[in-house]
């Protein structure tokens, strides 16, 4: 999940509300054909906008399967490495579906991929939870820079940046309008946050 | 910056919703197959009681664990304390030992702020219960407990308990709780009346933020929560009233006098109960009651107030009013 926010004067549009809802069109679609009609799909969203992300999700995979889909948020705060650098965040919601994630397809859901720590977090909150069948991750943007083994296996964009680059994700239900934004970073040079 | 939770009273509103939001999110950890966060692992915290308790120790405890916190359980009874070491002393062994936190229950009012302030030792200290002084980790999971019932889960969320009327009755002089209480409850936005002998009630109880009755009847149809503290018989030295039997006429809690409260209004209780003197079994027993929930929701609290008092690299929650003057 990307923080950061860029200066609006400066920041401009790469996809706005048409594309997001196009991408995740795509995706729903690639969900169902990967995962053979995506019966046991169970979607995770990752506080904040991968949890309406997921929702969004989850309501295109209900018009194409014509089934219920399960979805929920997963909050990753107290398992992420860099706890002990800022100072306690407030907590997210998590909401598990009520028939538990042992034995299904879970796709976590998240807004920008970058590092891949959050999604590491992820993991090893899920591993508390139950045990999935197996576990994919869906991103709306991939904005490259990886610092550990972790890929999407669904993209909405790949969107190349610089470090000096933030990128920031809108989505209607938060922030009143959809679009992703590509800015120069206003934080100090050389900085990097996961 | 302050990492210390001394005195309720030190808790600004926003600091005190803050953590009752996240003892809502931990409360979940409960339900959870795996009743653990990764949140403290490699942090030390010390439990050092120098008064009995079971609730209170046992509940930091719990808490200490599901954050996967190292625990340290120490006891005046049959430590070195018990040969005559100084609190000064046990901090400083702690200290070397390199603890992280300190969760301190100590007979004497003040003792928790002279360990925090005293330059003795470099850990976050918690207060958990000082003489007649404070106790705020009570006050808020009583304040959680209230918000819940009160308002409801996910309603409550952000909210403080504005307009709620709080009723405290009965031995309020001895009692760190009833303090704690109206301190928060204050802080809050409730509105908070003390019911008890004009014997029970401390000197300058008039300056204290909360209304003062002698009548339990005038009170109980105004009341949104009723909580009844105990006679706290060890710490009394002279007679406060005549009879127990004429204490628990006036000032106990029975059926007849539950029956009187608001349709929604729910009863608390700190523990321990004494059944037939404050509160009779029939009002302990009822699902009015929520001695029991206070007791789940105590965990909740604690791990809340551990996650922001050492979860990052400085605390979450603003004291200002704790520290000493240069």
């Amino acid at each position: 999940m990307d923080t950061q926010n860029p200066q609006a004067s400066d920041a401009r549009p790469v996809l706005e509300g048409p594309d997001i809802a196009r991408a995740l069109t795509r995706i729903a679609h690639e969900i169902v054909e990967r995962a053979k009609g995506a019966d046991d799909v169970v979607l995770l969203g990752i506080p904040t906008r991968g949890v309406f992300l997921a929702q969004r999700l989850a309501a295109k995979l209900e018009q194409i399967t014509e089934r219920k889909i399960p979805r929920g948020s997963l909050d990753i705060t107290m398992y992420r490495d860099d706890l002990r650098m800022h100072p306690p965040r407030a907590l997210a919601r998590t909401e598990i579906p009520g028939d538990g994630i042992d034995g299904k397809l879970v796709v976590l859901v998240d807004d920008v991929l970058f590092s891949g720590r959050t999604i590491r977090a992820a993991l090893d909150a899920l591993n508390d939870i139950g045990r999935p069948r197996a576990v994919q991750l869906a991103v709306l943007v991939d904005r490259g820079h990886r610092e550990l083994p972790i890929r999407a296996d669904y993209v909405g964009k790949n969107l190349p940046t610089s470090l000096r680059e933030a990128v920031k994700v809108q989505l209607a239900e938060e922030d009143g309008r959809d679009t992703v934004l590509l800015g120069v970073k206003p934080a100090a040079p050389g900085e990097r946050q996961p | 910056m302050q990492r210390h939770l001394i005195s309720a009273a030190d808790l600004s509103r926003d600091d005190a919703v803050l953590i009752l939001d996240t003892a809502e999110e931990m409360a979940r950890v409960a339900d959870r197959p795996i009743k653990k966060l990764p949140t403290l692992r490699g942090r030390t915290v010390v439990n050092l009681f120098f008064e009995d308790s079971t609730r209170t120790r046992i509940s930091f405890e719990a808490a200490e664990k599901r954050l996967s916190a190292d625990v340290i359980n120490f006891t005046a009874k049959g430590s070195s304390v018990s040969k005559g070491e100084s609190l000064k002393d046990t901090a400083q062994t702690l200290e070397a030992m390199g603890v992280d936190a300190v969760v301190i229950r100590h007979g004497a009012s003040g003792a928790p702020y002279r360990l925090a302030n005293s330059g003795w030792i470099d850990a976050a200290v918690i207060n958990a219960g000082d003489g007649t002084h404070q106790h705020p980790t009570q006050a808020l999971l009583d304040a959680f407990t209230m918000r819940r019932r009160l308002t409801g889960r996910d309603a409550g969320l952000g909210q403080d308990l504005s307009g709620r009327r709080v009723t405290i009755v009965g031995d309020v002089l001895h009692s760190r709780v009833a303090r704690s209480n109206v301190d928060l409850l204050h802080t809050l936005g409730a509105d908070v009346t003390l019911v008890a002998p004009p014997t029970l009630l401390p000197v300058g109880v008039g300056s204290w933020p909360c209304e003062v009755s002698y009548d339990l009847d005038a009170t109980l149809p105004k009341s949104d929560a009723v909580m009844m503290l105990r006679v706290q018989r060890e710490r009394m030295n002279a007679a406060f009233f005549p009879t127990e039997r004429e204490y628990s006429r006036r000032y106990g809690l029975d059926g007849d006098r539950m029956a009187r409260m608001p349709e929604h209004a729910i009863v608390m209780h700190p523990g321990p109960m004494v059944r037939g003197m404050e509160i009779t079994a029939e009002v302990a027993d009822s699902p009015r009651c929520t001695v029991v929930e206070q007791v789940a929701n105590g965990v909740s609290i604690r791990m809340a107030v551990l996650y922001l008092l050492l979860g990052g690299n400085e605390p979450a929650v603003t004291h200002a009013r704790t520290t000493e003057e240069k």
